[in-house]
């Protein structure tokens, strides 16, 4: 019993269903900061795999966890980013629901 | 002991994860997403990269939960739920993820992940610090200076998009 | 003093004064380009006249036999070990004589069109393509190479287009310049399908190398090509005419003169130079530069250029009898001289006597550049103060353009063959040379001879005398640059003819002395001057007698008038028969076929799509995320399924 430990595809499985529920959740939500949120989910399931693999596949390197970190990063960025404007449509339309900013349209 | 560990946060993950998603308050929300983000780094500590769960909880969770949170406040009146999700949209949303995610299964269940050599060890700041800025051996140079460059725009970015223009400009 | 150095220059003058002039054209005054252009044409002239002085009598002969020189060679091309495009200078007695033509005419013409083109749009660009033509004109004489000297002849042929076109907002000269680009275009095939022959054959491309191979009658190459047979004719006999075709094009030899007359629409002093003295005797130019060839192994061939030449010439100047547009008949003329020229050529042989053809050819083309210059030079003059290219709007000039009146006499009595003008001892020298090879050429270029005469004073009288017309009493020769060349062109029309020709310019290189056969002098002079004289009677005064027997010979006059009607049977072959017959169903097909269902088909369906999924793109963000990851998972599957590894 001591020596059990999880396998790799127990590591992958749950961070592909992390990614899968983020993506669920980025594809049915309508606000925009929920959106965000999802997107955050979806970003830390690859963060989970690309760290399993770097333990269990190469087990000396550390690209993996490289990856993982400016993965987390560019999500800093990003957020920021992406609030930024958040903050500004909320400004212009006074919703932050993603059908509203229909002057998106050819 | 860390097995069982590891199954409790999994689960802790995949919940906060759905509710995370599914819950009609955002506040509520946001702090699910707070559970999910500290709970990852939780699995990074329990796998031993220390570093990196640091950085996690510290961007993550301190950094933009944190800023999510704000932007909910600035966002939103207090209570207020979101609008329910159209069946529709859910039924064929989770079709597609559900599509996706079988067919992720069935990749990883299916091929064996052959173990890699070598012994695992914890790595230290040190060796951290000096493949990240190493030019050779596969140093992360580059893609950190790109980075860098990247997290200068993004703030000249923002502090754009929050300046206040004066009628004329626009 | 053996160094030839300097030669180099004579083409690159032109060539930087094209560039410079070309580039900053719009902002060149008037007088910086044309005194650029006339400078360095002036360098370049003197750099030539050193040049013949140095090889004529300084350094060319070794033995009493001119050699050929290279003073210049490079190789730009290696095809293949044996095979090379060799670019170079090569000085031999032709190319030399070749250079002193080009350069005094492109000097006078130059000189002349300061005054000429004097305030005309374009004056810049008119001497930046002058210059142009100029460059490519040595180049092409200079020539080692015959990929170089094609190069240079197809050069040649812009520079021609792009200066009758010169005035671009005149149809007229836009459809001169087209039929002149695509005639000699079309003959220009021929040439390089001929020296593609020729240079497969004798494995070479320099013109020296393929001389010695295939005059030969012991190398391998002549073997192989003497031995291969093309519809009944030896393979070298087909390619030498197609070579000679393409100087015909050129040359505007009968059935491909067409362009010539009409390319009397560019600028006067440009008929002079490229379509009177030299571009029009590249032809000649060739035919002479390959002329071993031609008088060793495929003397037929030059049979058939000499009785071409003999017909052409006899019937430009029939048309030139009738024509009204005074630069029209010098154009005729021009044919008609060249025709002389080629047909010296053709009587030729080698070895001996024979060669006698070839050095009157080059003794014609020396002397006829100079005097057919001269005398389009002085209709540049006219026509700069009548306003009119028609003989109708002239007559009795001479009191009001005294020095344009003595130039274009001098002119006329050189062409017409008088002692001692320049044209008297050419022409003699064709006719001799016809004379000993064969009788009926001779009788052909005799009647030429004295047509010559007819239509030269029919022109002379009726813009200098026949009586006088009233529309223009303001004309007046004024004093202007434009004078210059004439003088120095007359005097050179006077003087040339007692160059002895049969010193220095010979096929073999080995001068020879010739004297003049009494009887023959006697019959051209006689027959020149009964044409003057038929001329003087009829145009001298007013007289109703041309009208007359214009009236009696009514059919035969009108198919003169209208050129025989060869214009007409072009026009009918390419619109009725090539136009119908070919381009319209290539048309129809690729109107209907290639635009109409790959082309304006792709574009259409493109579009009908496009209109459809229009709608896709509803500027809902969501949608388009849905479609993403739709479009994502479904790569995904596929890359999983299809694509194993």
């Amino acid at each position: 019993m001591e020596t059990y430990s999880p396998t790799v595809e127990h590591y992958l499985v749950l961070g592909t269903a992390l990614f899968f529920i983020g993506m669920f959740g980025f594809l049915t939500r309508k606000n925009m900061i929920a959106m965000l949120m999802s997107l955050e989910l979806m970003l830390n399931g690859v963060n989970i795999i690309f760290v399993t693999f770097n333990k269990f596949k190469h087990p000396v390197a550390l690209d993996g966890m490289f990856f993982a970190i400016f993965i987390i990063t560019i999500a800093a960025a990003e957020a920021a980013l992406a609030i930024a404007i958040i903050i500004s449509i909320y400004k212009n339309f006074k919703s932050i629901e993603s059908d509203e900013p229909h002057t998106l349209k050819f | 002991m860390k097995a069982i560990l590891f199954y409790i946060f999994s689960v802790l993950i995949l919940a906060c994860g759905i509710f995370t998603v599914t819950s009609r308050k955002i506040y509520r929300a946001a702090i699910f997403l707070l559970l999910t983000v500290v709970s990852v780094a939780a699995l990074y500590f329990l796998m031993e990269y220390t570093f990196l769960g640091v950085v996690q909880l510290v961007i993550y969770a301190g950094g933009i939960v944190v800023l999510i949170l704000f932007a909910v406040l600035l966002t939103h009146d207090s209570g207020s739920l979101l609008p329910p999700l159209g069946v529709k949209r859910t039924v064929a949303t989770f079709a597609l993820t559900g599509t996706g995610l079988t067919v992720f299964l069935y990749t990883i269940l299916g091929r064996k992940v052959e173990p890699g050599s070598g012994e695992f060890n914890e790595p230290s700041v040190k060796m951290i610090g000096g493949q990240l800025l190493d030019l050779y051996n596969f140093g992360f140079v580059l893609p950190f200076e790109a980075i860098s460059i990247l997290l200068l725009a993004a703030m000249v970015g923002c502090i754009v998009l929050a300046m206040k223009f004066s009628k004329t400009m626009n | 003093m053996d160094s030839w150095s300097y030669i180099i220059w004579i083409p690159l003058l032109p060539l930087i004064t094209f560039v410079a002039i070309g580039l900053f054209e719009s902002r060149l005054t008037e007088k910086i380009s044309g005194l650029a252009g006339c400078v360095s044409m002036g360098i370049s002239t003197f750099l030539s006249y050193c040049a013949a002085w140095q090889y004529f009598f300084i350094s060319g002969k070794s033995e009493e036999v001119y050699r050929k020189i290279i003073t210049l060679d490079f190789t730009w091309l290696k095809l293949s070990p044996s095979l090379s495009v060799e670019w170079g200078i090569l000085l031999d007695p032709v190319s030399v004589m070749m250079l002193v033509v080009i350069t005094t005419v492109s000097l006078m013409v130059f000189i002349y069109s300061t005054g000429y083109m004097h305030g005309e749009r374009g004056f810049a660009r008119y001497f930046s393509f002058l210059s142009l033509f100029s460059f490519s004109m040595i180049s092409l004489v200079l020539a080692t190479g015959i990929v170089q000297m094609y190069i240079f002849w197809e050069l040649v042929g812009v520079s021609s287009f792009l200066l009758i076109g010169y005035y671009y907002d005149k149809p007229s000269a836009v459809s001169a310049c087209k039929k002149a680009f695509i005639v000699t275009r079309f003959a220009d095939l021929f040439f390089l399908i001929g020296i593609l022959i020729i240079s497969w054959y004798g494995s070479s491309l320099d013109i020296q190398t393929l001389i010695a191979r295939l005059t030969d009658a012991g190398s391998p190459e002549f073997q192989a090509i003497k031995n291969e047979t093309f519809l009944g004719f030896s393979v070298l006999s087909v390619a030498l005419l197609m070579v000679f075709i393409g100087g015909a094009g050129k040359s505007a030899m009968f059935p491909l003169h067409i362009w010539l007359p009409d390319a009397m629409e560019g600028p006067t002093p440009v008929s002079a130079l490229i379509h009177a003295a030299t571009m029009v005797v590249a032809g000649v130019y060739l035919v002479a530069r390959l002329f071993p060839v031609y008088a060793i192994s495929a003397p037929d061939v030059l049979t058939v250029i000499a009785y071409i030449a003999a017909l052409t010439s006899l019937f430009a100047a029939v048309i030139a009898c009738t024509q009204f547009d005074i630069k029209r008949v010098l154009a005729y003329s021009t044919i008609s001289q060249i025709g002389y020229m080629l047909m010296s050529l053709g009587v030729a042989g080698w070895g001996g006597d024979r060669e006698f053809g070839f050095m009157a050819s080059q003794f014609h083309l020396f002397t006829h550049a100079m005097f057919k210059a001269l005398l389009f030079l002085c209709a540049g003059v006219v026509i700069h103060t009548i306003h009119s290219n028609y003989m109708q709007d002239m007559g009795g000039l001479w009191k009001k353009m005294p020095i344009t009146n003595i130039a274009f006499l001098t002119g006329c009595l050189a062409i017409a063959g008088i002692p001692p003008f320049a044209g008297f001892f050419s022409k003699e020298d064709v006719l001799t040379a016809a004379f000993e090879h064969d009788k009926f050429i001779y009788t052909m270029a005799l009647i030429t001879a004295g047509l010559t005469a007819f239509y030269m004073f029919r022109l002379y009288f009726r813009i200098f005398h026949y009586g006088t017309t009233a529309h223009h009493h303001d004309a007046k020769e004024h004093f202007s640059i434009m004078l210059i060349p004439l003088g120095i062109l007359s005097v050179l029309s006077l003087v040339t003819g007692f160059i002895p020709f049969s010193e220095f310019v010979t096929p073999s290189g080995k001068p020879f002395y010739y004297h003049m056969h009494f009887n023959l002098v006697a019959y051209a002079v006689i027959v020149s001057v009964a044409g003057i004289v038929i001329a003087t009677l009829f145009f001298y005064r007013r007289s109703a007698l041309p009208v007359a027997l214009a009236g009696k010979m009514r059919v035969i006059y009108l198919a003169v008038y209208n050129k025989f009607y060869i214009d007409e049977i072009y026009l009918f072959v390419t619109k009725k028969i090539i136009f119908n017959c070919i381009s319209r169903p290539a048309g129809w097909f690729d109107r209907h076929i290639i635009d109409g269902i790959f082309v304006n088909g792709t574009a259409n369906a493109t579009g009908r799509v496009s209109e459809e999924i229009k709608g896709l793109q509803s500027g809902n963000i969501r949608h388009y995320l849905w479609f993403f990851a739709a479009s994502s998972v479904i790569i995904i599957l596929l890359f999983l399924f299809i694509y194993q590894p």
